[in-house]
């Protein structure tokens, strides 16, 4: 009889911790093994504490030459296709004619640079607009994510785990700034990271570190010895799309109201 | 990677103004345009059995079990467009395990699941349980024991429980139309939640998606009904085949209405992207939207249905005019998941180019592979309706 009640008891906490294990795939995913919250940290270093930084990029675009040195780098550090249909970064050029005429233009992202093309009119403006993902504050891609493979890193950075993506590419048409692309051989979505595996070792992002006019401000967003503080206090600046209220950390100084 | 080299490359051409350089490759091809349009068929399909059970439309009754059906081949076949678009389709049991519970896309395989288990089979089991229990009887052999399984090797066909399958299927009926919303709005708010995409990002979106598929839900069941009953060579009842008309012409009404006040709040309110998506509509969908989706696919068949309904025509040609605008209805709703997916990719969001999208004939998201996800769902139906033969003549009583 003992044995009995025993067995009846076994198996019911046996029933018990199947129904329960069934549901555990309802849990929120915060709660299972995997865990990746929407702020997270990306590395655990010894040397890197990603809760001490927010990282931003400033863009002088008054002193952008256009001399493409920024995509170049980025592609090299990065593994970036050389094809030119994936860019992690570009450059845009904008000729402004008269009567709201904008022609824009970015031969292979820039990289190669720009030539001059014999034209007969003359543009009332031109200039050049570097672009990147601008890990936005309020990101719209990470929102979609199913899976929740790209995520905003606490220190602010947009990352993509590539071991995890799905490669459904519906975080590249919810970014607005057509930022991202999906591998053609991994098959997963990329970005920029403002090159995070540089940033851990004290690095600057590597367009930042070859552009020859300084035109790429890169640091602390709060911290107040930065150099970005210091740039955002002393010039007037704007952002890309703000109504869509992506809150960007890629911000721009002397924008025009033709760059989309 | 040479592959896609090769595809995009000629692509640089075909641009015009300028798109972001990431913009060539358009992500959401032919695999994309055709998982809404599926899920949109089974959805439509069963809000139209719905609406016979709840409304308890006596001319529908030869519909329903074949909308049942429909819907079942449908939505079986719908998640493998998306599977195969995956870069990583390997990993897709992620979007279980670990979903993101703030992404539209990852609750698709909870609405998917529900819809196919709680609502879906539930519906079929109950309302054919008593006849499988009876047709099981009569059997021998194999087909004996797959009607037993399918039955659940239930035995009980007192009075007191073919009750209770009625009550069920009332219950499951009344939960499965706002699932069957769900299922279909959930599809429309993928795009309509897009605020990068003025194209997609509107909040009519999911309702507009919900209209269209109960309109090419009620057209299929109409072809399949006018084209597997002159195979059985039973006689077409032209009573249903008014009433299903009838239902097709009204939601039409609904969805065209719906269609132009999308188009009419765009214009007006002529936001910056109006100029961009005036030249696409006016450009490169122009044949697609406005020839197939809104003249073909919606003005005639509506005109057509229309014209039915206060000239009396022999039955014939009625029959033919009601047959072909329900092809017509497909084609067009077709294009509406055509113009929506790829459309909103052609043109740049930087608002000042357009680009191109080049269909290939073989590989995943090619138009070999797709053509055969929409041919499957009907080798699907044959099978179902072999075994759980549908017609009114097979019901026990």
């Amino acid at each position: 009889m003992k044995k009995v009640i025993e067995n009846s008891i076994e198996r019911k906490a046996f029933f018990k911790l199947i129904f329960l294990s069934a549901f555990s795939i309802f849990l929120p995913k915060s709660l299972t093994a995997k865990n990746s919250s929407p702020e997270e940290s990306p590395v655990q270093d010894e040397n890197y504490n990603a809760y001490d930084h927010k990282w931003g990029m400033c863009i002088d675009i008054d002193k952008c030459i256009g001399c493409g040195r920024c995509a170049n780098a980025c592609k090299e550090e990065n593994d970036v296709p050389r094809e030119p249909f994936f860019f992690r970064t570009w450059v845009e050029r904008y000729k402004i004619f008269g009567k709201g005429e904008v022609v824009i233009d970015s031969p292979n992202g820039g990289v190669d640079g720009f030539h001059n093309e014999h034209s007969e009119r003359n543009p009332e403006r031109s200039f050049f607009v570097p672009k990147l993902c601008n890990h936005c504050e309020n990101p719209p891609c990470t929102q979609v994510c199913p899976v929740g493979a790209t995520f905003k890193s606490v220190d602010g950075v947009i990352l993509v785990d590539k071991d995890y993506c799905i490669g459904c590419s519906y975080c590249i048409q919810a970014c607005p700034y057509g930022a991202r692309y999906l591998h053609p051989v991994t098959k997963t979505a990329e970005k920029c990271t403002f090159c995070y595996h540089r940033l851990v070792n004290d690095k600057s992002p590597a367009c930042v570190e070859v552009c020859p006019t300084q035109a790429r401000i890169f640091g602390e967003m709060e911290k107040k010895s930065s150099p970005l503080v210091r740039f955002r206090r002393m010039e007037k600046i704007g952002v890309l799309k703000p109504a869509l209220n992506t809150e960007p950390k890629v911000l721009y100084a002397h924008l025009d109201m033709e760059v989309k | 990677m040479e592959e896609i080299i090769q595809h995009l490359t000629p692509l640089l051409k075909e641009v015009s103004g300028y798109i972001f350089p990431n913009e060539i490759e358009l992500h959401w091809g032919l695999l994309v345009v055709i998982y809404p349009y599926l899920t949109g068929l089974v959805a439509g399909a069963f809000i139209l059995a719905s609406l016979v059970k709840i409304f308890d439309v006596k001319e529908l009754y030869p519909t329903y079990r074949i909308a049942l059906l429909t819907a079942l081949a449908f939505l079986i076949v719908a998640p493998l467009p998306l599977l195969a678009h995956l870069g990583h389709p390997e990993r897709s049991y992620e979007i279980f395990l670990t979903p993101n519970k703030y992404s539209a896309m990852a609750m698709f395989g909870f609405v998917y699941a529900w819809y196919l288990m709680a609502v879906l089979l539930l519906e079929i089991w109950f309302d054919y349980r008593k006849d499988l229990i009876i047709w099981s009887r009569s059997e021998t052999g194999i087909k004996k024991w797959i009607l037993r399984t399918i039955s659940l090797f239930s035995s009980d066909i007192s009075e007191k429980a073919v009750k209770f399958d009625k009550k069920a299927i009332r219950i499951i009926t009344l939960i499965g139309i706002p699932s069957a919303f769900i299922l279909h709005g959930y599809v429309g708010f993928i795009f309509g939640s897009i605020k990068a995409n003025p194209w997609w990002s509107s909040v009519l979106m999911p309702i507009v998606f919900l209209f269209s598929a109960i309109v090419s839900g009620i057209a299929l069941i109409l072809i399949v009904y006018m084209f597997v009953l002159p195979i059985r060579k039973k006689e077409i009842n032209m009573l249903t085949l008014d009433k299903l008309a009838s239902y097709l012409f009204y939601v039409m009404i609904i969805d065209f209405s719906l269609e132009c006040l999308d188009f009419i709040h765009r214009v007006y309110e002529s936001e910056e992207s109006i100029k961009i998506l005036g030249e696409l509509v006016s450009g490169k969908l122009f044949v697609s939207l406005i020839v197939v989706q809104l003249i073909i696919g919606m003005l005639i068949p509506l005109a057509a249905i229309g014209i039915l309904k206060i000239v009396k025509v022999p039955n014939d040609l009625k029959k033919q005019i009601y047959f072909l605008s329900a092809i017509l209805v497909q084609v067009g709703i077709f294009s509406t998941r055509w113009n929506v997916v790829v459309g909103g990719q052609l043109f740049s969001k930087s608002f000042m180019g357009l680009t191109t999208y080049k269909m290939t004939l073989f590989g995943m998201e090619g138009l070999l592979l797709s053509i055969l996800l929409l041919v499957l769902p009907l080798g699907i139906m044959y099978v179902l309706f072999k075994f759980l033969p549908p017609w009114e003549e097979s019901r026990s009583n």
